[in-house]
């Protein structure tokens, strides 16, 4: 009865592919009859021993290609949607650009990219199906709570896997995973050091929401970070997930402290009423946001001229007027028609990052899967490149990107890029 | 002493919202005697509502709360139609249960239709803040306008239930169903009644809410729903002038205890004193003591 159950399971992920496939355009297309094949004799073969390692049955229609598999999955339906939406075409531009320029080691890549919906059970169905699609490296997965789920399957598997914008510290806990982004605990870290190296204030207020690991990681290591920098924490008052509506006592006490600045790490849609009753209240100190408050200008119905003057660290702007940010614009533009955020910017530089490293190691798509992981962490720690996110990244042993903090600052309503 | 006016008045700002909400809850239980745990939810709905006329379709304001009031009302009696009459004969337990699902129900729908992202309510009310002591104190619109309908609402209710025939039937469903059916009240007509007002109101909290904190998204009515539903039984569930204080003070001493204990224990100390008035006074605040006769 098992083994009927599965293999019906099997058959339903297979036609889900197909479905798939048929419904997001003529890339996508191609690749369906191929992975159907791969995930019906698999259906057959991990009937009989469902306990298989299952990497082994991943490699075997890859390998045959001559093309790289590089893939990974994220929300793309559902509340977290944006996020996955855009590192699934920001990773879709990287690799269109390396195969017209000749691929990496002369062979071609194809990109994979599912969905999870933002749930860490489907984040592991979709790792089990990207690798029935002969998955070699991962750029994923796109949202911390599945991310972690999945980094224990690709420890198992030795799968090479670069999560373009997780930030929860633990992801990176085993050594087969790096990160593209700024952990948690780093925000907190490289805003202390923005705000005091930039000299933009001295007296900080923090209001930060306890309930959230998040944010209260990034309180955390700010406050660590700040006295090194010369900044005093001259009030620090926290909020829960219960109470996230009225935040004027928070703002009195900032204000009766005299903070010049407010830093505010979590997300947009708390933040908006934070500088809606600063303004009630009169007060009007800089406010500094983190990645969660990348967005706040589209939130539907709010007033933008309440966020003018907000800065935010975020390792992307639109509006950057260096060659690699205009192009990868005009691309997404192009492709997508509309202005890439930070994520997308996030999944085309963590593709790049495995093109650089699988050139330094010389890597070929007739490898395993294990080996191509042992080979490129041998020479993560030697490559440098200049992506959208950072210029000169390079990658600590602990696999966390080290790269400058960039800011931007919302002017006339729109994100502007500071120097 | 500036800073203390504002934090009070945030206070009273906030507690009265859980008022308003406080005065459906306790409506709703003291006649029909279940707790409608969707009511959180309707009010959700209804700031939908009235951010759709308002925002979206940019009609007046005054158009939005009416249709929004009328929009609840009909929902609110339809979920009494539907989801609780047939239980009229069953356990509170069921009916608790049911309104669960109703409060779930409603939540996801709004999901489904409007989104997971959070909109941002433009508040009704948009005369000039009222500033004190040379502008160290500032009281917002929005503040004034709930405190006022807040005790506007309190005192309407309170007029009706005591001077109209419709009040008096529903005081006397709310003391025995049985012998008010006896007397020739039609009981199922006065709970629809009892719904109707209690969604309306719903409907002016929703806008209220979300014109002070205008964040509105799914689950906007729920936490406050719980907070109100806790203001209510601190006050004495159904009891009207029980509801109005219970608000207040849960209120007021959320805020205080964000200003001068921690903000990170504020809901602890809130739900602490209510232990305490609970295990004192085991009725609430102004709650009445009912002898049960054998």
């Amino acid at each position: 009865m098992k083994k009927f159950l599965s293999a019906v399971c099997l058959a339903a992920m297979a036609a889900s592919i197909v479905a798939c496939g048929s419904g997001s355009g003529a890339a996508a297309t191609t690749a369906a009859p191929a992975a159907t094949e791969a995930a019906a004799t698999e259906a057959a073969a991990e009937t009989e021993a469902a306990e298989a390692p299952a990497a082994e049955a991943a490699e075997a229609p890859a390998g045959g290609d001559g093309v790289f598999v590089i893939g990974g999955s994220g929300p793309l339906t559902g509340g977290a949607a944006l996020y996955g939406i855009a590192v699934q075409r920001g990773g879709q531009i990287a690799v269109d650009e390396i195969n017209a320029a000749g691929g990496i080691n002369g062979y071609q890549v194809k990109w994979v990219f599912e969905d999870d919906e933002h749930d860490a059970e489907k984040a592991l169905n979709a790792y089990n199906t990207l690798k029935d699609q002969g998955l070699q490296m991962m750029v994923g997965t796109v949202t911390s709570g599945p991310c972690l789920a999945v980094v224990e399957e690709t420890a198992d598997d030795n799968m090479f896997e670069i999560t373009p914008s997780g930030s929860t510290q633990d992801i990176t806990i085993n050594d087969n995973v790096y990160r593209m982004c700024f952990s948690d605990p780093d925000q907190g870290k490289k805003s202390a050091e923005y705000i005091g190296e930039h000299g933009i204030a001295t007296k900080i207020g923090v209001i930060y929401d306890s309930s959230d690991p998040y944010s209260q990681g990034i309180y955390e290591t700010f406050d660590e970070e700040a006295p090194e920098r010369g900044l005093e924490v001259v009030a620090a008052e926290a909020f829960t997930a219960d109470s996230k509506t009225d935040f004027k006592t928070q703002i009195q006490k900032m204000k009766d402290a005299g903070a010049e600045l407010v830093f505010l790490p979590f997300y947009y849609t708390e933040a908006s009423l934070v500088l809606q009753q600063s303004k009630e209240l009169d007060y009007s100190p800089i406010f500094f946001g983190c990645d969660g408050m990348d967005g706040i200008l589209s939130l539907e119905g709010f007033d933008t001229s309440l966020a003018e003057g907000l800065l935010l660290l975020t390792p992307f702007a639109a509006d950057a007027d260096d060659e690699l940010t205009q192009n990868f614009v005009k691309a997404y533009d192009e492709a997508y028609g509309e202005v890439p955020i930070q994520f997308a910017a996030d999944g085309y530089d963590a593709v790049y990052v495995i093109k650089a490293a699988a050139e330094a190691a010389g890597i070929t798509p007739d490898m395993s899967v294990s080996d191509i992981c042992d080979a490129l962490k041998g020479v993560m720690g030697d490559i440098k490149l200049d992506g959208l996110t950072g210029e000169n990244i390079t990658f600590t042993p602990e696999g966390e990107p080290d790269k400058a903090p960039k800011a931007v600052v919302i002017e006339n309503g729109a994100y502007k890029a500071m120097d | 002493m500036a800073s203390f006016l504002t934090y009070l008045i945030s206070g009273i700002s906030l507690g009265a919202v859980y008022a308003i909400i406080a005065l459906g809850y306790t409506m709703v239980y003291g006649i029909a005697k279940m707790l409608n745990f969707a009511h959180g939810d309707v009010i959700m709905i209804g700031a939908y509502v009235a951010f759709l006329i308002f925002s979206t379709l940019g009609l007046s304001p005054i158009l939005a709360v009416i249709v929004s009031m009328l929009a609840c009302t009909v929902l609110g009696i339809t979920i009494e139609r539907i989801a609780y009459k047939p239980l009229r004969g069953a356990s509170s337990l069921s009916v608790l249960i049911t309104a669960i699902g109703v409060s779930y129900f409603l939540q996801n729908s709004a999901l489904l239709i409007f989104g997971a992202d959070s909109k941002t309510f433009t508040s009704l009310v948009s005369f000039p803040p009222v500033k004190l002591m040379g502008g160290s104190v500032v009281i917002s619109s929005v503040t004034i306008v709930t405190i006022l309908t807040s005790i506007v609402i309190m005192i309407a209710l309170t007029t009706f239930i005591n001077k109209t025939r419709t009040g008096q039937a529903m005081l006397a469903v709310s003391a025995d169903k049985g012998a008010a059916t006896l007397m020739g009240i039609d009981v199922n007509r006065t709970i629809a009644i009892t719904f109707a007002i209690g969604s309306s109101l719903a409907a002016i909290a929703g806008i209220l809410l979300c014109s002070a904190y205008p964040a509105l998204s799914s689950t906007t009515g729920a936490m406050p729903g719980i907070k109100a539903f806790t203001a209510a039984v601190f006050g004495g569930i159904g009891s009207i002038p029980g509801a109005m204080i219970g608000g207040l003070v849960m209120g007021i001493i959320e805020n205080l205890s964000k200003a001068y204990i921690s903000s990170q224990l504020a809901d602890a100390i809130v739900f602490g004193v209510l232990i305490v008035v609970l295990l004192v006074k085991p009725t609430g605040l102004m709650g009445k003591k009912i002898q049960e006769k054998v």
